[in-house]
């Protein structure tokens, strides 16, 4: 018998600490198939945030270096800038990258910091019980939102994408959603081009994956599905809000 | 021998480079600009990277990433820059990461002034991020020594993986005098198995890391890196001793304090005081060897430190006298740095005046 599906190489044999439903596997799958089909597995260095994907150092099978709250894009430069020949990326949620973070991100996004980002922004902090993420939306009940986000109050979510896309140091800003199958497949060649956009080195990359969190969203893994499609896209809207490659031509 | 006459913070960006040092990270503050200064003309012409940052945050995270990847990287700041180096310093040290970073203190607490002061002492050897964890500190008192440290440090961090820090004053920064490279040692290169510079799928993955979630596997961490601490304690002690084999009074002091109280002695003895120095080189591992002959010599009668904070360094001397003698502390903060001339006077009090 032939072998039609198999497990990328790009991911350990650990068993994830994920929450039934939680699409951080989905994203971890489809990095690691990018780091194999490239060949970059044993080139790439990856950097963990603090959050729900802390422990993302036990799954990926290259390299990785675990970064204080928000620092990853930090550490990464100091790794891309000893080591130009390899392939660094970062992989961090929403709490880590746009608020505790936003520095580190927008100014290694500005330096041009030939780096890829992998951002998981789902509304929420998973891993500290629920509370309101840069990116909970107006009206979202959250465990510090208890009557629902109040922009007025807590103010407005942060738009990623659109905000370093004004940056001249950004190569690729592309927003996908991993919700249903054909936007995993688009998310998968989204990644794939970001690290190829890294080995062309054309700079700064940054992929937005809209996810889910069933568990702090209080749903059901199939309802917070529908529950992304309806209320995070039309506020973050799927697309590429910056390629090098297209301005180039 | 030839000599060049150099800035305290210019030598440590010449002798870093030297020591193989091509990555630095830093963020500007008063009065360490001239490492930056200096390594951003040399570094980018010998393929190394100088990185202004974003704040000191990142630098001393970039830091982080670079000896993650196994090369020699440092950062420089000054106190209140330090205070933010804090996170990154302590996820450093959980890491079992070596690099260096320089502290050319200024005085404080908050924004304080931009003027010398050695009141960071407590912040480098006792606290320098949340968690149990240490530096090697490493207290030059010129620059001739800075230059020679900086080797020291290096290699140390990388044998012990652990960061090193060299705790300065503004003036040893700021301070001009001759200094050579004739006489530098070749700079020991340490295997880095751990480094995490890609597997090239020739062994498994490596994973530079602090978080461990089990009690007990963080407790063993723990453990076993204090194991490495009380090596440290017992290699690692280094000072100076100046005119101690006949003293009654014994100055301890560091730094900008060690060199005036050296002029200040040298006063005393012209006027027949008994008077000698202890200067701790090395403040972490606390060199409580030298203290060992001194808290038991009757000969000393009391012992005087000299501090530019309000007596941080005393803790130790006490504790490391087992309070077998008297110590007396003079003391300036707030960037004031104590004259020969005052040293010399508090020494004939103690010495119960001058006796001809």
């Amino acid at each position: 018998m032939s072998i039609v599906f198999q497990k990328t190489k790009g991911l350990t044999d650990a068993v994830t600490h994920y929450c039934p439903g939680c699409t951080h596997g989905i994203v971890h799958r489809l990095v690691g198939e990018a780091l194999e089909e490239l060949g970059i597995i044993g080139d790439a260095i990856g950097v963990a945030p603090v959050g729900c994907s802390v422990m993302a150092y036990n799954y990926f099978s290259c390299d990785m270096v675990q970064a204080p709250h928000g620092r990853a894009p930090a550490v990464a430069t100091g790794l891309k800038r000893s080591l130009p020949d390899n392939i660094v990326f970062t992989y961090q949620g929403d709490g880590d990258l746009a608020a505790i973070g936003t520095a580190e991100t927008v100014h290694a996004a500005t330096r041009g910091e030939n780096i890829t980002v992998i951002f998981i922004n789902n509304a929420i902090y998973g891993m500290t019980g629920g509370q309101m993420a840069p990116t909970t939306l107006p009206g979202q009940v959250t465990q510090t939102t208890p009557y629902g986000r109040d922009v007025n109050y807590s103010g407005y979510p942060v738009r990623v994408c659109e905000m370093v896309s004004t940056l001249d140091g950004v190569a690729l800003a592309q927003r996908v959603a991993v919700n249903n199958v054909k936007n995993v497949m688009a998310a998968k060649a989204a990644i794939k081009k970001a690290f190829e956009m890294q080995i062309n080195k054309k700079g700064f990359s940054i992929i937005e994956v809209l996810s889910t969190c069933s568990t702090n969203w209080g749903m059901t893994p199939v309802a917070a599905m529908k529950w992304l499609e309806e209320n995070m896209i039309p506020y973050y809207p799927l697309g590429v809000y910056k390629d090098k490659t297209k301005e180039a031509e | 021998m030839s000599k060049v006459l150099m800035k305290g913070n210019e030598a440590i960006a010449e002798a870093a480079i030297r020591a193989g040092c091509l990555h630095f990270f830093g963020y500007p503050i008063t009065p360490q600009t001239e490492v930056a200064a200096y390594f951003s003309k040399k570094l980018p012409k010998l393929g190394g990277t100088f990185l202004q940052a974003e704040s000191e945050v990142a630098a001393i995270n970039m830091v982080l990433g670079a000896a993650s990847a196994g090369v020699r990287a440092m950062t420089s700041s000054s106190s209140p820059g330090i205070s933010l180096k804090t996170e990154g310093i302590s996820y450093i040290i959980g890491s079992d990461l070596p690099c260096l970073i320089i502290n050319v203190q200024r005085g404080g607490p908050g924004l304080g002034g931009i003027q010398p002061s050695q009141s960071d002492y407590w912040q480098a050897t006792k606290a320098p991020g949340h968690g149990d964890g240490h530096l090697l500190v490493y207290a030059p008192d010129r620059v001739q020594e800075i230059i020679e440290y900086i080797f020291t440090a290096f290699d140390k961090a990388e044998e012990y993986r652990m960061p090193a820090m060299l705790l300065l004053d503004g003036t040893l920064g700021q301070m001009m005098e001759p200094v050579s490279f004739d006489d530098i040692p070749t700079p020991v290169r340490h295997e880095k198995p751990w480094a995490t510079n890609g597997h090239k799928n020739a062994r498994e993955h490596n994973i530079i890391n602090s978080l461990f979630l089990k009690p007990e596997e963080l407790e063993i961490k723990n453990f076993e890196r204090f194991e490495r601490y009380a090596k440290v304690c017992e290699n690692e002690q280094r000072y100076e001793e100046y005119m101690t084999d006949d003293a009654e009074i014994i100055i301890v002091a560091i730094g900008i304090a060690a060199r005036v109280s050296k002029s200040a002695i040298d006063d005393a003895r012209a006027a027949g005081i008994k008077v000698g120095l202890l200067r701790p080189i090395t403040v972490f591992p606390f060199p409580t060897k030298a203290f060992d002959k001194i808290k038991n010599d009757p000969k000393v009668k009391s012992v005087l430190t000299v501090e530019l904070n309000m007596g941080q360094m005393t803790d130790d001397v006490k504790l490391a006298l087992e309070c077998k003698k008297p110590v007396e502390l003079l003391k300036h903060t707030g960037g004031i740095v104590p004259t020969p001339k005052e040293v010399f006077a508090k020494l004939c009090e103690l010495n119960g005046g001058i006796k001809k």
